[in-house]
């Protein structure tokens, strides 16, 4: 798939005559010493990479890491010192003033973290303002603005001003103004980090699910690792104007390029971001024909206590301890007399945050298994604890 | 040591006597545009009865503004009118109306010039400067060389001393629009004329009217003193009047003036606050 944005050595410095910053930046100099000989700034440095169409491409580093100023060198709010960037093969940064303009008009749409909404107008003017702009006659850029404000549910508010609006309602104008004019590429800039938490996940929630309908390329900048991982279908990771690792949320996670990435991944609040089948375990089982003898022995075989009954299928029947099995085989019981079927089950892409409590009642590990009700795995309290701890190595979530 | 003095009286007189001598039909076109606008001011309160323009200022304040400004309005014109002094202060209203529309129309474009570029600003300021503290009798006699006496040279120097606050508050006003809301007009493809018609001047219009409300101010003020080169209304009463000593006389018209100056005071404000309101 040919990507829809490719950029490339794209670099900002800010300074007088920044052009003499280039030589030194090729040379690799750090931000720290190219400041202190030249005392130009370097906003963005050499950043490169493609983000694919349909794709949510997270920019994510602590303020001054030049995120903001990366995507505003995508539509040139800022202009670039050097580098290209790739629109589906044309370079916007050769562009001249209206060829830009149109660019803005039709295919790039920006979203702002202090929503940037006109007081003046009304929330359907503000909608509009996009299309009016374009020189669209009112009744069609209403009908248009109307249904981006209906998407991002704001109906019946187009007559309020902005300033009536709660944040949350407030940026899903930002939002609707954003996507009333049908862009290719959606550019937010930090757009959910003036809301409070709640509401934050609210947005990114249903940012994602209008995503699944629309599957626009949106470039995502963020301060927080959470929201980057809850949202990004790929992740980069800025430094002092460079990025220093793109990949998955997962990737990241697992495999952090330096000890910047890591550090940074350290304070990630783990429960949002691993799920059960990282920490399940390999369980023991088998099937109810064989009889509560075999159920000991397995247990203690494996220094368990308890055992999962399932079919031929692998479909889960239910669960032994190892007190109901001795007792079965000194009362002569059957397997079916002492079968625990109420046993706690959950999928494997449960975060943990949302299997604590599962964890902590049961009486028996908590059962993962998929949609076939096939049993993948079990997890133990203590492997949840250790995930948590920092400990991602647990055992492997392959199955028997 | 003996540093000779610099000629700088020379120059200027020399300059103005290049200006009087080469450029005289542009200054009578000028003179008859600027007294055909006093003029038709003055005509249209010369037809209507006193009674009832008393009736349609009040009806304005009232509209415009808080009623207690209407009731002021009403009552300080009657007392205006009940002195003697009606016809003199609606000459001197035609000349502050007169300045203060010459001093927008050309003060807008202006301070929206010195919004849009840094440089266009760094010509202007100084200049704005110089026409509101260089005392204003200097520039009386010039225009009077211009434009002989009368109520044309009073409306000239009045808007040169009475423009500033609009050009500088049009420019504030601009400047003072948020950058992230300037930027959010880029964003989505705003061409320059589109951001300041649907953005800028909008957002620009409650500092705007705070600078067109000193204006107003501003003209009254030097219309009245432009009663020295022979400006009619208000001014030239208060002129007479010290001239001869008579205190009571002299009074009567300034309090004339003073009524003015409050009743165009508060409804111009009254037009800021408003506007405030809507903008935010």
């Amino acid at each position: 798939m040919v990507p829809i944005i490719e950029v490339k050595k794209l670099t900002k410095v800010f300074g007088h005559d920044p052009k003499r910053a280039i030589p030194l930046i090729e040379k690799k100099w750090s931000k720290d010493k190219i400041l202190k000989d030249t005392k130009l700034t370097v906003g963005v440095n050499q950043a490169t990479f493609s983000i694919e169409e349909g794709e949510i491409f997270v920019i994510m580093g602590l303020s001054g890491s030049g995120k903001s100023t990366l995507v505003r060198l995508l539509n040139r709010l800022i202009e670039p010192t050097m580098g290209q960037v790739l629109v589906k093969g044309q370079d916007i940064v050769k562009l001249g003033r209206e060829q830009l303009r149109q660019v803005r008009r039709k295919s790039i749409s920006m979203v702002f973290q202090k929503f940037a909404l006109f007081p003046h107008r009304t929330v359907l003017e503000n909608a509009e303002y996009g299309l009016e702009i374009q020189g669209i006659e009112k009744k069609k850029r209403q009908d248009l603005a109307m249904s981006a404000l209906e998407l991002v549910g704001l109906k019946g508010w187009e007559n309020s001003r902005p300033d009536e609006l709660s944040g949350g309602m407030q940026q899903r104008v930002g939002l609707a103004r954003g996507l009333a004019n049908d862009p290719d590429i959606l550019l937010m800039d930090e757009a959910f980090s003036a809301l409070d938490p709640l509401i934050r996940k609210d947005m990114q929630d249903e940012l994602l699910e209008l995503q699944s309908r629309m599957k626009k390329t949106i470039v995502f900048i963020t301060h927080d690792l959470d929201e980057a991982l809850r949202i990004g279908d790929r992740i980069a990771l800025m430094k002092d104007g460079s990025i220093v690792q793109i990949g998955t949320p997962e990737e990241i996670l697992t495999n952090p390029a330096n000890e910047y990435v890591e550090r940074f991944v350290e304070d990630v609040d783990l429960s949002k971001v691993l799920t059960a089948s990282h920490v399940m375990k390999r369980p023991v089982s088998m099937t109810p024909d064989r009889g509560p003898r075999v159920a000991l022995q397995f247990m203690r075989e494996n220094g368990v206590s308890n055992i999962y009954l399932v079919d031929e299928s692998r479909r889960l029947l239910g669960a032994l301890t190892a007190e109901d099995a001795s007792d079965a085989v000194k009362t002569g019981k059957k397997i079916a007399d002492i079968i625990i079927r109420d046993i706690p089950t959950a999928a494997p892409d449960t975060l943990l945050n949302d299997l604590f409590d599962q964890v902590s009642q049961a009486k028996v590990p908590v059962a993962v298994v998929d949609e076939q009700q096939r049993l993948s795995g079990v997890v133990v309290r203590g492997a949840v604890l250790a995930a948590l701890s920092g400990h991602t190595d647990v055992e492997g979530s392959e199955g028997t | 040591m003996n540093i000779p003095k610099l000629p700088i009286a020379d120059w200027i007189d020399h300059i103005v006597g290049w200006l009087k001598d080469n450029l005289s039909p542009v200054f009578t076109v000028i003179s008859k545009l600027i007294g055909g606008i006093v003029d038709s001011f003055e005509w249209v309160f010369e037809q209507v009865p006193a009674l009832v323009l008393i009736l349609a200022f009040a009806a304005i304040a009232l509209w415009l503004a808080r009623w207690t400004v209407s009731v002021f309005t009403l009552i300080g014109f009657l007392l205006i009118w009940n002195m003697g002094y009606w016809d003199l202060t609606m000459q001197t209203l035609a000349l502050v109306l007169t300045s203060a529309l010459i001093s927008i129309i050309l003060g807008i474009p202006l301070g929206i010039a010195c919004a849009g570029s840094k440089r266009v600003q760094s010509v202007v300021t100084p200049v704005l400067d110089f026409m509101q503290t260089m005392p204003a009798f200097v520039y009386l006699l010039p225009a009077v060389m211009f434009f002989r006496l009368g109520a044309v040279p009073g409306v000239i120097s009045a808007v040169i001393f009475a423009i500033p606050p609009t050009i500088r508050l049009t420019n504030l006003g601009i400047r003072q629009v948020p950058r992230d809301l300037v930027e959010a007009a880029d964003a989505f493809g705003s061409t320059p004329m589109q951001k300041l018609i649907k953005l800028e001047l909008p957002l620009a219009v409650p500092t705007i009217m705070a600078g067109i409300n000193q204006t107003i101010m501003l003209s009254l003020s030097m219309v009245v003193i432009a009663s020295m080169i022979g400006a009619q209304g208000l001014g030239d009463e208060v002129l007479t009047a010290v001239q001869r000593l008579q205190i009571g006389r002299g009074f009567e018209a300034g309090l004339a003036v003073v009524i003015l100056a409050v009743v165009l005071d508060r409804i111009t404000q009254s037009v800021v606050n408003k506007k405030g309101r809507v903008g935010k």
